[in-house]
């Protein structure tokens, strides 16, 4: 029995550990705006700090990804908002498969880009929202050292466990709206299981090529 | 080497790489985009373009880039600089004449204590860069964009801003009035592959990101081009079909009955969506 306890504590520790960091994180009932502004200072300081990621290691990346940035996304919406009407005829493994291999694929391409940030400055743009707003958009600039800024706008939902990012606008470009198409597109000609067929071959495509 | 061969010579790489871009697959639904009835033609000419641009743009973009950092910068500016009257009377012509003003200050500054444009001053004194042209005057303006249409070459663009931008705006650019031919157009040479070299890095992300290439990038480029005219907030577009009944987890509904939702808080949809209500705006509005 003591010995037990034992094992137990040893497991108990890390479990608990591992459970509480993405809790706390997603609990958080920071402001949107300030929200926004802590992650991406907390993530450009972490670039600044580690060498490994300005050189291109992808499996720091991945873990910058994984802990700073995940917890605030909202995938699931973002997912169905880019698939648009054909979600509503996805059953729910389908919709789970569509978020998690968009995500996959979201993750992949643009943690390549995190990794050309090196002394980058982030700018809070105004923020307009009332006290009872759900749903606001968050607006900011990228400076790099040289060059001209990047703007780099936000949208997020207020949830139980806290606002989320639902949508990210670069440059003027939507990511949702971007993909909507394509996605209306792949489902008008294979149905939803089409659309996972092409995002998973884009995965693994993907991969085999960092592979090779 | 005589003007009329390398006329021929030109003519021939010029049919090389039409024949080898060869024809574009084109989806079944191809033109039936409101924002792109040309799509047809559309996708031919984008795979032109990357034929030629695999063949030459490319290439000449990747030598550039080799150039010393401090070397690209410069020019960078000073290209940016050419354009600064443009974009003077640009923000002019849009009832911006703050923004006018400053963009005149910051040639002036950037042209003289800035060398020609190589040195940035002016951002450092609080004359920020702005990037306008006449095809986001036109915008404001209240003209649409238009069918998109891809141009040979220099790609992605739309009615308005083709009339915009390869019709008004080389008259505003201080290129044009270079009066030296040999000057003239290696600069203007000069311009393409800086712009080419710059675009390198989002190069490979697009071609990871995107399912279909040709319409991740009109998307974004019909996207882009709204933003600017509005400077970079332009009014939310809420698409009738992003219903947002929170029960993600639950079977699908049952067919459309919820998706009438609000009204007044759905204007009207994408163009890109057939079932989508367009209420009482004209067809193309939400695309403006």
């Amino acid at each position: 029995m003591q010995k037990f306890l034992k094992i137990l504590r040893f497991f108990v520790a890390p479990v608990a550990l591992a459970l509480a960091g993405p809790v706390v994180a997603q609990a958080s009932t920071a402001a949107p705006d300030a929200l926004v502004r802590d992650l991406t200072a907390d993530v450009l300081d972490t670039i600044r700090a580690d060498r490994a990621i300005a050189n291109g290691d992808v499996s720091r990346v991945q873990k910058l990804v994984d802990e700073k940035i995940l917890p605030y996304v909202d995938f699931q919406k973002m997912t169905r908002l880019a698939v648009g009407r054909g979600w509503r005829s996805a059953t729910p493994e389908q919709r789970e498969v569509l978020t998690r291999e968009f995500r996959t694929l979201l993750v992949r391409t643009y943690s390549g880009a995190l990794s050309q940030v090196k002394d980058h400055k982030v700018e809070m743009g105004p923020f307009r929202a009332q006290p009872g707003d759900m749903d606001v958009l968050v607006r900011t600039n990228v400076v790099p050292s040289r060059g001209d800024k990047i703007q780099l706008d936000y949208r997020l939902e207020k949830q139980d466990a806290g606002w989320k990012i639902y949508d990210v606008n670069v440059l003027g470009v939507w990511l949702v709206e971007n993909y909507k198409t394509q996605f209306a597109g792949e489902v008008s000609a294979g149905g939803v299981d089409g659309l996972i067929k092409s995002l998973t071959d884009r995965n693994r495509q993907l991969a085999d090529a960092k592979k090779a | 080497m005589s003007v009329a061969r390398l006329t021929l010579r030109g003519c021939i790489a010029f049919a090389v790489l039409v024949l080898a871009s060869g024809c574009a697959t084109l989806p079944p639904n191809a033109g039936q985009d409101p924002r792109d009835p040309w799509e047809k033609y559309n996708r031919n000419m984008f795979a032109f373009n990357d034929g030629f641009d695999e063949a030459i743009t490319k290439p000449l973009a990747e030598l550039y880039v080799k150039l010393p950092e401090g070397v690209r910068t410069c020019l960078s500016n000073a290209f940016s600089n050419l354009r600064g009257p443009s974009t003077a009377i640009n923000n002019f012509f849009q009832s911006k004449p703050v923004e006018a003003l400053s963009d005149v200050g910051r040639f002036a500054v950037n042209t003289t204590v800035g060398i020609v444009g190589c040195f940035d001053v002016a951002t450092g004194w609080g004359m920020e860069a702005h990037r306008e042209d006449f095809g986001q005057t036109l915008g404001v303006w209240g003209f649409e964009p238009g069918p998109y249409l891809v141009m040979p070459i220099f790609g992605p663009s739309s009615v308005r801003d083709a009339i915009g931008i390869y019709g008004v705006e080389p008259f505003l650019d201080l290129n044009f009035y270079i009066d030296y031919p040999g000057i003239e157009y290696t600069v203007l040479g000069l311009r393409v592959v800086n712009e080419r070299a710059e675009l390198l890095p989002a190069d490979r992300l697009v071609r990871e990101a995107a399912l279909d290439r040709y319409s991740f990038i009109r998307d974004g480029f019909l996207q882009r081009r709204r933003s600017l005219v509005y400077d970079g907030n332009p009014p939310r577009v809420i698409d009738p079909d992003d219903e947002d009944d929170g029960d993600d987890a639950k079977a699908p509904a049952p067919a459309r009955s919820t998706s009438s939702g609000p009204a007044q808080t759905k204007p009207p949809g994408e163009p890109g969506d057939g079932a989508g209500k367009p209420v009482d705006a004209k067809p193309g509005d939400a695309a403006k």
